[in-house]
């Protein structure tokens, strides 16, 4: 119907499925010859460790950054989690399962990662139950169909991955490792959500419409994953200049936005799906695909929390954790008493 | 094994399953197979819920599990009820009365304490359960047991860890467990009950009685909750029955108009 209806498995979909990520995830080790200064550490692109000496606004950015990106992997469980029950197959449903636990898994070693800057998972949680620190803003859109289900992976795990693979080479030891892996299971992932969709649009017309339906809802969310411009006039009084001088970032936000549209537009003409952007048209000059303007006022307002599920998300997620505190609690009252009776056993023996 | 008859009927050792529209075989296998897919269903619930993200991800795959089982047997009965039907068919387009599952994996979502009762009592059934399957003179039945087997032995740990952490744990958690191990009882009994279906699956040298599991079963049970500082409820005046005919209670018809509603709207779709 739309040309070839195989998916080529040796085409890449996303970014951590090509050299990029080889080149990101390949990590010469020079730090016996270089020490642990952190200049010298930075100018010579070797990876900082936890228990080298860094500047306070490093570490600071760090943990902002880090924390951020593991809130929302957990954030992120929940629209998803949300069609576990109702997963229209049971390959699907499996599928879904590991994907969503895969999303706890990577929280799980963001938080670890951003412990080794000094916090705690807990204090980190507190920071985003209390609304004091953000997840990324594209989790607070709805998972109306099933369809959204692909759209979220195509898309939303396209775009991270696109934002992910140059931090594979971040210069903080333990996030780039972290990164390594997170772009492997995320390419995964990525991938279901086009064979999700790829599906839909050779299925029924109303599963066609559903497709199309998602991509129109989640496309320019996901170009604004990418966050506001950060290049040319817009580059002055961001963040982008610091983190990239530390090794942090390696592309602007625009940068890597153009790269996700030249991708994902061949992607969407194989599916079939019609992007919807009328400005979005080939740029032989530019070699580069131009686009038409991100609502950016969208954006900040739901940023600054105002959007369709920013209330419903830190709800679902308080709710779980104060409905958990008892069984936490117990565990670590069980886990003293064990501490007691393995003392009092050792100074019987 | 004193509960599998396959020595004593002629022809039982070679048979591998069964002539096709053998609807009281299939039946049987329909009980072991829903019960992992209902249980699984509610299992998932747990994704975004649990006390901690760990839980997420270990409820996850303990879903993942038991669904895996479901998907393991349902193609094989469509082969032997001759209906030819596939996972999808029997998971998404039964209704309720079709279903075999026990009333215990159909209640909904209590707290942790009732999912851990819950899973203490079920994994503790499978690990029985299995073990005797593994000897099953049907090849693909003793093939499902035995990769089942290595994977509800981690349920029944998992149950068993949380529940002594619970009862051994503080007042409040000591108090939520032992009322869960209560409000679980009226539905264990049922996983105990020896149908037409598992009776004839006995005779046919395939299956396993399920009444002769039960010692076993609560056995470990009774040993977890000891350690756990916990009573084991006596019996209630009330308990549930007749899911493995298709009886069930009000909140199954609710879990599946929500795992069905989406591939029923869509009749002939595939995703």
């Amino acid at each position: 119907m739309y040309g070839n209806d195989v998916i080529d498995p040796n085409e890449p979909l996303n970014a951590a499925e090509t050299g990029a990520y080889d080149a990101a995830a390949a990590h010469e080790d020079q730090r016996e010859a270089i020490g642990s200064d952190f200049d010298a550490l930075i100018a010579a692109d070797q990876r900082i460790e936890p228990r080298d000496a860094m500047p306070d606004t490093y570490r600071e950015t760090l943990i902002r950054q880090i924390a951020q990106h593991a809130h929302s992997e957990i954030i992120g469980m929940q629209p998803e989690g949300n069609w576990i029950t109702r997963a229209p197959s049971l390959r699907r449903k499996a599928i879904l399962i590991a994907k969503v636990q895969d999303e706890a898994g990577h929280g799980l070693y963001l938080y670890s990662a951003a412990e080794t800057l000094g916090v705690d998972r807990q204090e980190l949680l507190d920071r985003l139950h209390d609304g004091k620190q953000k997840y990324s803003s594209i989790f607070n859109y709805p998972t109306l169909t099933w369809a959204d289900c692909g759209a979220i992976g195509w898309l939303v795990d396209g775009a991270a991955i696109m934002n992910q693979v140059p931090l594979c080479r971040c210069s903080y030891g333990p996030y780039a490792r972290a990164m390594i892996r997170v772009c492997k299971e995320e390419s995964f992932h990525q991938r279901q959500g086009f064979e999700i969709l790829w599906t839909l649009m050779r299925g029924t017309e109303a599963q066609q419409a559903m497709a199309q339906d998602a991509a129109d809802r989640w496309w320019w969310p996901a170009l604004a994953m990418f966050g506001p411009p950060d290049t040319g006039e817009a580059a002055k009084g961001g963040h982008t200049e610091q983190s990239m001088a530390w090794g942090i970032k390696r592309f602007s936000n625009d940068d890597l936005r153009q790269k996700f549209v030249d991708m994902m537009v061949p992607q969407a003409e194989k599916l079939g799906i019609v992007l919807p952007d009328p400005h979005l048209r080939w740029n032989e000059e530019r070699g580069h695909y131009d686009f038409g303007e991100i609502d950016w006022d969208e954006f900040w307002q739901v940023l600054r929390g105002d959007g369709p599920c920013n209330a419903e998300r830190i709800e679902h997620r308080r709710r779980a954790h104060d409905e958990g505190a008892w069984v936490r609690e117990a565990a670590n009252a069980y886990a003293a008493k064990q501490t007691i009776r393995e003392n009092e056993k050792e100074s019987a023996a | 094994m004193s509960t599998m008859r396959n020595e004593s009927l002629p022809g039982a050792a070679e048979n591998t399953g069964a002539a096709p529209g053998d609807k009281p075989y299939a039946g049987y296998l329909l009980g072991l197979a829903d019960d992992a897919m209902v249980y699984a269903q509610r299992l998932g619930e747990w994704m975004t819920n649990a006390p901690q993200i760990e839980e997420d991800m270990a409820l996850g795959n303990i879903a993942l599990d038991l669904l895996g089982q479901a998907r393991g047997l349902y193609p094989y009965i469509g082969s032997i009820d001759g209906s030819g039907r596939g996972e999808d068919d029997y998971a998404m387009q039964r209704d309720e009365r079709d279903w075999r599952n026990v009333h215990l994996v159909e209640q909904e979502r209590g707290d942790f304490a009732d999912e851990m009762a819950r899973l203490l009592w079920f994994s503790a059934y499978q690990v029985e359960l299995h073990t005797a399957l593994t000897g099953s003179g049907d090849d693909v039945v003793a093939g499902v047991a035995g990769k089942a087997l290595k994977e509800v032995r981690y349920h029944l740990d998992h149950a068993s860890l949380w529940v002594v952490r619970l009862g051994d744990g503080t007042e409040e958690s000591h108090r939520r467990m032992q009322a869960a191990l209560d409000r679980v009882l009226p539905y264990v009994a049922e996983l105990f009950d020896d149908d037409e279906a598992s009776v004839l699956a006995v005779d046919r040298g395939a299956g396993v009685l399920p009444s002769s599991l039960h010692d076993r079963v609560e056995g470990r049970v009774a040993a977890v909750v000891a350690q756990a500082t916990l009573t084991l409820p006596d019996g209630s005046r009330w308990r549930s029955r007749g899911g493995r005919s298709g009886i069930h209670s009000r909140p199954m018809g609710y879990l599946l108009a929500e795992m069905q509603h989406i591939a029923r709207s869509h009749p002939g779709a595939t995703w």
